[in-house]
């Protein structure tokens, strides 16, 4: 039977062609062996890559400003921040509109710790303008009721403001509750969504927004509907603004609901007292009359920042540009060459003390290689945290190396070795910790060694010195870089035993990551820390791939 | 056996002992001498104590008891880098991080050695294994063969009189092994080096080695030329380790110092040479090869004692054929007869007569 046409195609037995059948026969294999590892795979997206991602995507979010402030945001771009002076009204009114609904939601504070990480002192800055942007329409509500009292009354508002499909629903939503009430029962139904009046839009476009924004939280955030408040503040000021500046014309060709009330209002809001936005705030703290401030809402305004990577490299955004954080702020890169100096250390330490001890189990008889194998796994089953404070318990100065020290009078009484909660005390700990990482890969390796290797070097006339650097120590090169690469990469990202050990001087990157992840919340910096020390251990990686070569690591013979 | 205690001794064993445990010992009192220049091949089954005696030569392993000598100075206090013994391992011990170039010069750099004397001499030892175009290469990148050509240079480049080797070609195939035992012979010739060689293989010990020394259960059991050995072995073990051997059981009835009576245990009475017996009753088993057998009763002596036999196999191999026999109760009886055009090829089923030469059939160890 003929394999090809005569195009030159292998065909198979039943004329399909090779390459076809040859594809689909392993794609049966390839989707078996996807099945098998589906399970592990799909667990690792979920808990694991999933969530790191998500937290790495942190250190470049910059959401908050513009989510909270979107109208100051906007009506910043136009401000000029090289001119020195404070923004102008449209801006602070901007604000005052954003402030009062953060506020009502309790989100304000959220953005001034925010910007507190760039400009230390804005988050009481709005925690406080927070408190008393609450009152800054107060004036308006007064005025607008003394005129008359109509504006008190819920009712009033949601006949001008809210379609009459809207009215009635919540008038209906509120006599179920009540009946529901009366009954004893437990009432679940959802209010009404609000829907603005046809046309009022137009005529108080600020009033129908903040309007629609106060039904609108009253229905997410408090489940009820607009007929069960009074409106915010912020209406009343949006009012009277609509009504300054809308036409006699336009108010006098309404002919909706309340017209009367409205018509009113407007002629007698000519003679209202008003207040600056602006003076209000600046009565409220008068750090918003630092340019300072509006240039880090500006600076910060857009939703992706280098920000936070720029302060985990001891640098800050600024009006400026990029520029050093203060010398006393200064930390990370001191951080990032500890733990990196560190981890070495750890590492080096670990080859010498590992080095001995692998060589021996490598070169005793299986029986006792086996039980000294024992020895060296028995910390793997012990608490990572039992051996730290045991470390704890040697080391520090009333501890039991001192004591001893003391006895034998080698260290005078007064003057105990301070041996914990420094880098010292870091060091001996983790390297005790990590050694096992560093004596398996070596051990697996030099099992591999045939003995007679080193006889060999023996019988051509090398010392035994001689023999085991020029001949031994190349062949275990492959078990060292296997060692190091796990030590290093688990000493750079230690947290534990640093955190316990470590005190002050002794601490590493990782605990300054845990203290912003948990104590102050600053995620973003976290992530960005986070990111810079994966980059490094894969940098680190791609290196000795270069260097050494991943291929002469030897986890196993 | 007697101590050879001459002046011109290189290497001697004396009284030699090792254990391991404290328990057994693997090497029982070994005495051995062997004079400058000679190749003499350690012999024996795994577990004979012949690895050992090597290693203790090497220095890898020190007597538990006794005395080795190496050129008249006691060496069992010297550490095997200072003994100046090259030595060819098993799986030829080739560093595998450096070229065949560095692997050769190691040990001329361990000695200090100038570059370009070095160099000369590397270039030399490669060349005399015909393998000077190989000294950039890696262990890795050889074939078997060459390996071991590059060991044995290597074990040969820093001049030393004594060369050990511990089952060097047991890696390669047949063919490659039995040339290998023609070159390792002939380069050792030329150098005139003295040569202790540790094999289990029988052929190569009889062609390469000037002596064999047959190990067996820690002790030296035959220590003699290779013909010796075949020929004239002096125990059964002996017999039966070395090439292939017909025996047979029996009683000894009459002894002269040149013929014993030997009275097989069907009866039937054969002429031997006694080897390791002394007077008649003794039992011994009665050794021959199987290519002194005579099927021709013309050609032996018209007093010769016969035996009957039954073909029960006939095999064509060639240059010979090979026909096993049932001779005096044993299955196992193998003759061998050279394929000549005169020679009789023997049917299963036949029943025929077979003798040989007193002095082909020797009454060894029962």
């Amino acid at each position: 039977m003929s394999d090809a046409t005569e195009t030159g195609r292998v065909l198979s037995a039943d004329g399909t062609p090779l390459k076809k059948s040859l594809n689909r026969a392993l794609r049966v294999q390839k989707m078996r062996a996807l099945a098998l590892i589906a399970p592990l795979l799909i667990f690792v997206l979920v808990t694991f890559i999933a969530p790191i991602a998500d937290m790495l995507f942190r250190s470049v979010e910059n959401q908050i400003v513009s989510d909270t402030l979107p109208r100051t945001v906007a009506a910043l771009k136009d401000w000029d921040p090289e001119s020195g002076e404070v923004p102008d009204e449209q801006v602070f009114d901007a604000l005052y509109k954003d402030m009062f609904v953060a506020q009502e939601q309790k989100i304000h504070t959220r953005v001034g710790s925010r910007l507190n990480y760039e400009n230390v002192g804005m988050s009481s800055l709005f925690r406080k303008s927070g408190r008393a942007v609450e009152k800054m329409g107060d004036l308006y509500v007064d005025q607008f009721e003394d005129l008359n009292d109509a504006w008190g009354e819920e009712t009033t508002w949601v006949a001008l403001m809210a379609s009459p499909a809207y009215a009635q629903a919540a008038t209906g939503w509120l006599a179920e509750q009540d009946a529901a009430k009366k009954a004893g029962q437990a009432f679940t139904k959802a209010p009404p969504a609000f829907e603005p009046a046809p046309g009022i839009g137009d005529l108080l476009p600020q009033t129908a927004e903040a309007f629609g924004q106060f039904a609108d939280f009253m229905r997410t955030e408090e489940e009820e509907t607009a007929l069960d408040d009074e409106p915010w503040t912020l209406v009343y000021t949006a009012l009277y603004n609509d009504l300054t500046a809308a036409s006699e014309a336009g108010i006098a060709a309404y002919s909706g609901p309340q017209a009367d009330l409205l018509k009113e209002a407007k002629a007698a809001v000519a003679t209202f007292e008003s207040a600056s936005r602006k003076a209000q705030f600046l009565e409220a703290d008068e750090d918003w009359g630092d340019v300072g401030v509006w240039q880090t809402i500006r600076v910060y305004a857009p939703r992706y920042t280098p920000g936070y990577f720029l302060n985990a490299v001891d640098k800050q955004l600024g009006p400026d540009g990029i520029t050093d954080q203060p010398e006393n702020q200064q930390i990370y890169i001191m951080l990032f060459k500890r733990t990196l100096f560190m981890s070495m250390v750890i590492t080096v330490s670990c080859i010498l003390l590992g080095y001995p001890v692998a060589w021996l189990l490598a070169n005793l008889r299986m029986r006792t290689a086996n039980l000294l194998m024992i020895l060296v796994l028995l910390p793997f089953w012990t608490s990572l945290l039992v051996r730290t404070s045991a470390w704890k318990v040697m080391l520090q100065q009333q501890g039991v190396i001192n004591d001893v020290l003391v006895w034998l009078g080698l260290v005078d009484d007064a003057n105990r070795l301070i041996m914990i909660n420094n880098q010292f005390g870091t060091i001996v700990a983790m390297t005790h910790i990590l050694l096992p990482f560093m004596i398996l890969p070596l051990y697996s390796v030099m099992q591999t060694i045939n003995p007679s290797y080193l006889r060999a070097a023996k019988s051509l006339g090398a010392t035994n010195w001689t023999a085991f650097w020029r001949v031994y120590f190349p062949q275990s090169v492959p078990g060292i870089g296997a060692g190091s690469i796990l030590v290093f990469i688990l000493a750079i990202g230690y947290y534990i035993t640093p955190e316990i050990v470590g005190g002050t001087t002794g601490t590493f990157i990782s605990n300054r990551i845990a203290y912003h992840i948990s104590s102050s919340l600053n995620w973003g910096l976290a992530a960005a820390l986070g990111a810079i020390l994966l980059a490094a251990v894969l940098i680190l990686y791609w290196a000795y791939d270069r260097i050494v070569g991943i291929d002469n690591v030897k986890l196993g013979g | 056996m007697a101590l050879d205690q001459t002046n011109d001794a290189f290497v001697e064993f004396q009284r030699v002992q090792k254990s391991y445990d404290g328990e057994t010992l693997v090497v029982k009192d070994l005495n051995l001498s062997m004079p400058k220049g000679e190749f003499l091949t350690m012999l024996g089954p795994s577990g004979s104590g012949k690895t050992t005696c090597l290693m203790m030569l090497a220095g890898f392993e020190t007597a538990t008891h006794g005395e080795i000598l190496l050129d008249g100075k006691p060496i069992n206090n010297i550490p095997p880098h200072k003994r100046g013994i090259g030595m060819v391992f098993q799986n030829y011990a080739l560093f595998p991080h450096m070229t065949i170039a560095e692997n050769l010069s190691f040990p001329l750099e361990v000695r200090k050695l100038g570059k370009s004397d070095r160099e000369a001499k590397v270039k030399r030892a490669l060349d005399m294994v015909q393998m000077g175009a190989f000294g950039g290469r890696r262990p890795a990148q050889l074939s078997g063969g060459q390996q071991q050509r590059v060991a044995l240079a290597r074990a040969l480049v820093f001049e030393p009189e004594l060369v050990l080797m511990d089952e060097p070609l047991g890696a390669l195939d047949k063919q490659l092994r039995e040339h290998m035992q023609f070159e390792i012979k002939r380069i050792a010739d030329n150098l005139g080096i003295t040569v202790v060689y540790v094999t289990h293989d029988q052929t190569e010990a009889l062609t390469m080695s000037d002596r064999v020394a047959v190990f067996n259960d820690g002790r030296i059991q035959q220590l003699a030329p290779p013909d010796d050995l075949y020929e004239h072995p002096d125990n059964s073990f002996v017999a039966q380790f070395i090439g292939e051997n017909n025996t047979l059981e029996g009683t000894v009835k009459e002894i002269n110092d040149k013929i014993a009576l030997v009275e097989l245990d069907d009866g039937e009475l054969i002429d031997c040479m006694p080897v390791n017996v002394s007077k008649p009753g003794e039992r011994t088993r009665v050794s021959i090869r199987p290519e002194r057998v005579e099927t021709r009763k013309e050609r032996l002596n018209p007093d010769a004692h016969l035996l009957k036999a039954e073909v029960l196999e006939f095999i064509y191999m060639g240059d010979i054929f090979r026909t096993r026999l049932r001779v005096a109760g044993n299955d196992d009886f193998i003759v061998k007869t050279r394929n000549a055009p005169d020679t009789v090829r023997l049917t299963p089923g036949e029943t025929i007569e077979i003798g040989w030469l007193p002095e082909d059939c020797r009454a060894l160890d029962a």
